[in-house]
Parts: structure tokens; C-alpha cells; sequence
């Protein structure tokens, strides 16, 4: 009989795993032995200080770094070891992001940058707008889909980036402090919004932060701490008697 | 519900927007101030006479066909003063300087105890709170967001203490081997 660890993550009703991973810039060590497990349709926070590896944790769960050691696993399909080509592929089809700033095309408008993953997919252009402006009353930016992005407030800008990593239907949507650069009730907005779209359309999200008030908008939360994740389940307090 | 020492002063100050009778008093303060927990009817009956006996409200007399229930009660220059001084002082900071999670972190050091699996321990209880905070906010009206930010921020205050303290860990042990 299969050992239950032996199977593809899908196969034990996880969409996303990290196995005992580790990666290093130069000879420091980012991630030291990271495992981690998300669920189909779960928003997880990946919580930790500056430098703890929680970054380096996301950008090798999306396929962006491959680990030196470990496995990444992605929907039975396992990640680390495919091609450059094909994780780009990964990206581009099953994968969304949103990061701190910068990554709108601000001489772009707010609707051409909604439909450009669309377009990237090779969706008819036609189509690809009109997905998008179904977005636009969404976001609450129904009277802007003609602004360029670069004339945009920090928090309309995020809205549309939420909108743009979340169009072509991913599986997963990886989020990387995507209020850090945001005021406090601007950012909940954000959060409020990524949240419930993401729930409307069962998008898994794997939610990079520093911050609690924005790690409390996730089901779940895990610590990063020098490059190993540390669970909930992991806490054990012995009793002493 | 806000404490035992707050009830008058609110109390007060309902009643420097206009006259009200008991009923209405607790009414209004269930609406604004109970969240859940609604004020019985003994303690307003109560406190609206410790506030007569003191000067700070009158009691007027009962309306006809009604009982002691029926008193409409209004404000008195006295309880104005009183009210207004409470208002405009700022509240006492607590700086909270002997914690209870101080002195677990403190005592698991000198006592060779995971101080660090019990920090974390605390910050996934944090978090738990946060959620169940997040949640009231997003079905709640704007007084529950009011109150549950309030909630969320001093959580938060004390996440930051956590992580900090978590990192200096190492140099606490070494002050309370040596001391």
C-alpha cells in the first residue's frame, strides 16, 4: 500500500504543498527546511519578520524560484522540477499576483490592464473587455475603466490589481504584502475586496504579510521563522507536573 | 458593555441631549452601548436614583396612570458639570507595565520553560481573536466595526510586544540567569 506522504498533494485534497524546501541567495540561507500545505479554496497568511524567508516561500510556491532542495508540488503536478517554459506557463494560466506596487502598466488604462492577462491567454480582445468592464462595477471603479493607472490612487491601483490577478479565473492567487504601501482603512478595503472576490470565485489564496490586521482577513495563518514554517499544530506546550 | 463606573456618565450624558424616561434611557443605551449585553432594568432604576440623591438629575414627578416607571428624568447643572468634566479629560494610558504575559515570559526563562512556544502559542490566540474581530466587522454595522477596531488594535499592540519580545529572547534569558 502507497504511503499516504507518497502521494501527489491533490490525491491528499491539497491544491498547493511545499516539501521540506530549502534556498539560499549567495551563501545565505533563505529557507532552510520549509514545508507547508494549503487546501483548495483556503486563504492562508504567511506571517513572519523581515527576512524570515516568508517572501522567498511565496515566490517558490508560485513557480518563480526553484529550491534548491525539496519539492513543490502544485495541483498533482510537481513544480520545482519542471522547465523554465512550462512554470511560466503555470504562471500565466493557473497563477495570480498581487504585490506591494508596480505591477500595473501605468501608461495602460485601468480596463486594458485588467484584460491584459486575458489577452496574454490569447482571449479574444473583444471578449477579453468585456470581462474585463464586467470587473469594473466589482471594484467600485465603475466610471474609470478609461484612466490611465498611473493617475490612479494608491488604493484604486491595488483594487485593479486584485481585479487583474483574479480575471482569468486562477487557481491560486499569491499576494505579497499587497497592502504595505496603503493607510490603514484603504488597505482593509483592499482586503475586504480581495477576500470576498477571492471567495466568490473559490480562488486559493497564499497571502504574504507582516501585518495582523490584514493575516486576520485569512482562514489560516503559518510563522515563518529563520526559513522554517511553523504551524499551528506545530505549537505543543508540554505540561510539567 | 461599558463598565460599572462608565454607566452614570453615560447615563448623564443621554440625558444631556434631552429628558428621558428610565426605558428609554436603557433602550437607547442597549442600542449604543449594550452590545448584547443589555443593561437590566434595576441598574438604571438604581443608578438614576443614586444620580437624583446626589443632585446630578432630577426625577420629576410620575406621569398619571403610571407607576415609578413613568419618571421622566432630566439633567441638573451639577450632573452637566460632572458629564462635561468626564468628556473633555483624557482617559488614564495604561501602559501596563507588569503583564500577565510579561511575567509568563519572564518566569519560563528563569524556569528554563519554551518561552518562545508559549509566545507563539499567544500569537495564534491573537490571530484567532483578530478573525473572529475581522468577521464582526465585515456583517456588522459601523458601531461594531467602531468597537471591534478598537479590539483589533490593542490585539495588535500586543502582537507587535509578542514578536518583539520573541526576538529578544535570547538577551532576556541572559538578564534573568544573571539577576
Amino acid at each position: 500500500m502507497t504511503s499516504p506522504n507518497l502521494l501527489a498533494p491533490a490525491a491528499r485534497g491539497f491544491l498547493v504543498e511545499a516539501r521540506d524546501i530549502c534556498h539560499s541567495f549567495g551563501t545565505t540561507p533563505a529557507l532552510t527546511g520549509a514545508s507547508l500545505s494549503v487546501t483548495a479554496g483556503e486563504i492562508l497568511a504567511v506571517m513572519g519578520p523581515s527576512g524570515s524567508g516568508k517572501s522567498t516561500l511565496l515566490h517558490c510556491l508560485a513557480g518563480i524560484f526553484a529550491p534548491a532542495k525539496g519539492e513543490v508540488w502544485f495541483d498533482g503536478h510537481r513544480l520545482d522540477t519542471l522547465s523554465d517554459d512550462k512554470r511560466t506557463e503555470f504562471r500565466r494560466t493557473a497563477f495570480g499576483f498581487v504585490f506591494q506596487f508596480g505591477q500595473l502598466v501605468p501608461e495602460l488604462t485601468v480596463a486594458d490592464n485588467i484584460a491584459l492577462p486575458l489577452l496574454l491567454n490569447r482571449v479574444r480582445r473583444k471578449a477579453a473587455y468585456a470581462r474585463a468592464g464586467a470587473w469594473l462595477p466589482r471594484l467600485g471603479l465603475d466610471d474609470l475603466g478609461d484612466r490611465r493607472t498611473g493617475e490612479l490612487s494608491g488604493g484604486q491601483a491595488q483594487r485593479v490589481a486584485v481585479a487583474r490577478a483574479l480575471v482569468a479565473r486562477p487557481k491560486v492567487l499569491f499576494a505579497d504584502e499587497p497592502t504595505g504601501s496603503l493607510d490603514t482603512l484603504t488597505g482593509e478595503m483592499v482586503m475586504d475586496l480581495l477576500t470576498s472576490l477571492a471567495r466568490e470565485e473559490g480562488t486559493t489564496v497564499v497571502l504574504v504579510t507582516h501585518d495582523a490586521r490584514v493575516a486576520a482577513y485569512a482562514d489560516r495563518e503559518v510563522l515563518v521563522r529563520d526559513g522554517k514554517v511553523i504551524n499551528r499544530a506545530d505549537i505543543q506546550i508540554e505540561v510539567s507536573r | 458593555m461599558l463598565s460599572v463606573v462608565t454607566v452614570p456618565l453615560t447615563l448623564l450624558g443621554l440625558l444631556e441631549r434631552q429628558p428621558s424616561h428610565g426605558y428609554d434611557l436603557k433602550r437607547e443605551y442597549d442600542k449604543f452601548f449594550g452590545r448584547g449585553k443589555p443593561l437590566p432594568f434595576g441598574q438604571v432604576y438604581a443608578t438614576l436614583g443614586r444620580l437624583a440623591r446626589d443632585g446630578k438629575v432630577t426625577g420629576g414627578d410620575a406621569e398619571p396612570g403610571a407607576g415609578p416607571d413613568r419618571k421622566r428624568y432630566a439633567i441638573t447643572p451639577l450632573g452637566t458639570s460632572e458629564f462635561d468634566s468626564w468628556l473633555t479629560q483624557p482617559i488614564e494610558p495604561e501602559p501596563h507595565l507588569q503583564t500577565v504575559l510579561f511575567s509568563k515570559v519572564v518566569l519560563a526563562l528563569m524556569l528554563g520553560r519554551p518561552a518562545e512556544t508559549y509566545l507563539d502559542a499567544q500569537r495564534a490566540a491573537h490571530l484567532q481573536r483578530m478573525r473572529e474581530l475581522t468577521e464582526i466587522k465585515r456583517a456588522g454595522s459601523l458601531m461594531d466595526t467602531l468597537l471591534a477596531d478598537h479590539g483589533l488594535f490593542h490585539l495588535e499592540a500586543d502582537l507587535r510586544w509578542i514578536d518583539v519580545t520573541s526576538a529578544r529572547l535570547a538577551a532576556l534569558a541572559e538578564t534573568v540567569r544573571e539577576s
